[in-house]
């Protein structure tokens, strides 16, 4: 059995900043995988700041809000392969986007409708899962049900910091390290469950310290740097498909925005802290190091950006241009094999309707 | 045709079925080496290998939760669950994501798992070995719910819940497991879900059960001197054999439910309302239900008391006969 190191304790980075952290580049990342990268970035955010204001339009429901998690949703997925499978939580809703998924979809999610219904084989991307932490099960199992049928691809399963408290986590965690299932457990920190601080949710000094429990390796990467995300997601992807089952990925950040847009965390939340956060959003900080290294300009970035808004306008018109649901979307779907009431049911409800 | 158990017949059931579909997996604690607790899962390890019949982490919301992704990678699981009442950590997974996971995708993705169980008391075993916990499974919408009662339907009912598109749940009378022997069809043998069983003809009065208290209806049957007693075992849950049911009700119109679950919510008084609603004036006296107590299930020395006895449902019918 390989040895388990204790967790990682500094937080990897490779975007560098004013106070003499240099740039760092990453093996295999040319200027058009850069620029990729930015594009997924830029239009998660677009989805994401017009989701708020579409809410606040009354156009779709609650929402939950990601702002300044772009790095950790972009940055891991591109360190996919297609073939590779994605299990969101309700804080990645959007991360169809990144693997061609039309944003009408997700919106038409948001906003109660089926439209908003997908087949995860379409896009490797699993349903957006609302309980807290039971989507890891899922991810472990489809990881080693692949790996049983001698399939390459492997599974990535976001969670934030409140889910390592859940025992779907533990169970789900447990069962992949046992099972060596290939699977890479990409834990959002971004150290608030709703109004929950992190110190409240764990004693643990470190949340990539629970992967030494499970005998499998425990990274800590900056989440708000994209390519730390990238890099710490390929090399556990590598060591997924070599065989060597799960790794646990802590990208810590700081929740600059509310839960979602029904909460309200000036009740609990260092509005000071949030401030402070919010200037190293890592939007921005991947746009200065493209800039820096002669990649972006101005005129390019304003073409990326209104690429993904003009996506967003067309996405919430196809999304409102959806006709109502009909009624036997009530009844279809449960079932490969529906029970007979449901028919009857049908009938009964629209001759009532009339 | 061979005489076999109930345990066996579960067991000849899975030696036909992993077979037959190279993509059926059973999965669950002590089901591999040990080949279950009850032995339900015997020699699979030894003849389809440890990925076939894997012995899990002690978690039963891990063994579903896991299924469900198996079930995206093209694998039909059979989860085991050790008891009854071990198995309530896995709700959370059947109630929140096995029920709904088609539904979510527009019907695009099917979840074809089996959760397996033995249920329900009489054994003599130590707390929360005894539970009959159907009423939890059967209202949790998008799964179905069957439970045999004889050797034959374990082994045909299995089959055709592990060749189901659809999630199903099998309780399986574990104090018949070794006690009810019966012929069994040798090979592939499937008994379609959904269909009730008359377990005997009889004009007066109808006994409705399912599992474990089939046996206790046939006796109580047996008891009841001068009385024609139809008994229909139900087999399926969920979808229920309404048919089967209301024309047993219409035949004799009298109707007595047998169940060991507390009675509260039970399956029975879904069958009452349905009675209720349906077959009102087929009645001539009111259904009446003989089930478990609205208490924790007791310690061995004491639950006899507990369990719906020939005595109690010869009572019923009596006191219905006199209505």
């Amino acid at each position: 059995m390989a040895q388990v190191l204790p967790a990682e304790r500094d937080l990897r980075r490779v975007i560098g900043d004013a106070e003499g952290v240099g740039d760092r580049e990453v093996d295999g990342l040319g200027e058009q995988e850069l620029l990729e990268l930015y594009r997924s970035m830029v239009l998660l955010r677009t989805y994401d700041e017009r989701s708020v204001v579409y809410h606040r339009q009354g156009r779709i429901g609650t929402y939950a809000i990601f702002w300044n998690h772009e790095a950790m949703q972009a940055g891991a997925v591109h360190a996919l392969a297609d073939e590779d499978w994605i299990f969101p939580s309700y804080r990645e809703s959007a991360i169809g986007l990144v693997r061609g998924m039309p944003p009408a979809t997700v919106l038409s999610w948001w906003r109660g409708h089926p439209a908003g219904w997908w087949n995860p084989a379409d896009y490797n991307v699993a349903s957006i899962c609302v309980p807290i932490g039971t989507q890891v099960p899922h991810a472990a199992g489809l990881a080693w049900g692949k790996r049983l049928r001698g399939e390459g691809a492997c599974a990535l399963v976001f969670f934030g910091d409140g889910a390592t408290s859940e025992g779907s986590f533990h169970e789900g965690a447990n069962f992949a390290a046992v099972m060596r299932a290939p699977l890479v457990l990409f834990c959002n920190n971004n150290h608030w469950a709703i109004s929950t601080p992190l110190e409240a949710q764990t004693r643990a000094e470190t949340l990539a310290d629970k992967a030494v429990g499970y005998g499998i390796p425990g990274v800590r990467v900056d989440g708000t740097d994209v390519l730390a995300c990238y890099e710490a997601t390929r090399e556990a992807v590598t060591r997924a498909r070599a065989g060597e089952g799960p790794t646990f990925i802590e990208a810590v950040s700081y929740r600059t925005a509310p839960h979602a847009t029904a909460d309200d965390p000036s009740a609990y939340i260092d509005l000071e802290r949030v401030e402070e956060e919010k200037t190293r959003e890592c939007v921005g900080r991947f746009e200065g190091y493209l800039r820096r290294a002669g990649i972006l300009h101005d005129d390019l970035a304003a073409s990326i950006r209104t690429e993904a808004e003009d996506a967003m306008r067309a996405a919430i018109a196809a999304a409102e241009a959806e006709p109502p649901a009909d009624i036997e979307l009530l009844f279809a779907n449960t079932f490969v094999d529906p029970p007979k009431s449901f028919a009857t049911d049908l009938e009964e409800l629209r001759r009532i309707l009339g | 045709m061979a005489e076999l158990s109930i345990v066996e017949a579960i067991n000849d059931c899975f030696h036909v079925e992993l077979e037959r579909d190279e993509n059926v997996l059973v999965l669950g604690e002590d089901v591999g080496r040990a080949g279950g607790v009850f032995r339900a899962t015997a020699g699979l390890r030894d003849k389809f290998g440890p990925d076939r019949c894997v012995d899990t982490p002690l978690a039963e919301a891990g063994i579903l939760g896991t299924a469900v992704g198996l079930c995206m990678a093209g694998w039909r699981p059979v989860c085991e669950m050790q008891y009854d009442a071990f198995s309530y950590p896995c709700l959370e997974q059947l109630i929140n994501h096995v029920g709904r996971y088609r539904w979510r995708t527009g019907g695009k993705m099917s979840f074809p798992l089996v959760v397996r169980m033995p249920y329900g008391g009489g054994v003599r075993a130590p707390e929360l070995h005894d539970d009959s916990p159907e009423t939890y499974y059967v209202h949790t919408p998008g799964v179905k719910v069957v439970i045999p009662s004889t050797p034959s339907d374990a082994k045909g009912i299995l089959a055709a819940a592990i060749r189901d598109p659809d999630p199903v749940v099998v309780l399986e009378p574990k104090l018949h497991y070794r006690t009810l022997k019966g012929e069994v069809p040798d090979g592939e043998h499937v008994v379609p879900l959904g269909r009730a069983r008359i377990v005997r003809e009889g004009a007066d009065v109808t006994l409705v059960a399912y599992g474990s208290m089939v046996p206790v209806c046939e006796e109580a049957a047996d008891a009841l001197d001068g009385v024609s007693v139809e008994v229909l075992d139900l087999r399926t849950l969920k979808p229920l054999d309404e048919d089967a049911l209301l024309a047993s009700a219409a035949k004799t119109g009298r109707v007595v439910i047998v169940q060991e679950a507390p009675r509260t919510c039970g399956f029975a008084a879904e069958l009452a309302a349905i009675l209720a609603e349906k077959a009102i004036l087929d009645l001539r006296g009111p259904v009446l239900r003989v089930t478990g107590y609205d208490v924790p299930y007791p310690y061995w020395q004491i639950e006899d008391a507990y369990m719906p006895s020939v005595e109690r449902v010869t009572a019923a019918v009596r006191k219905l006969l006199d209505f």
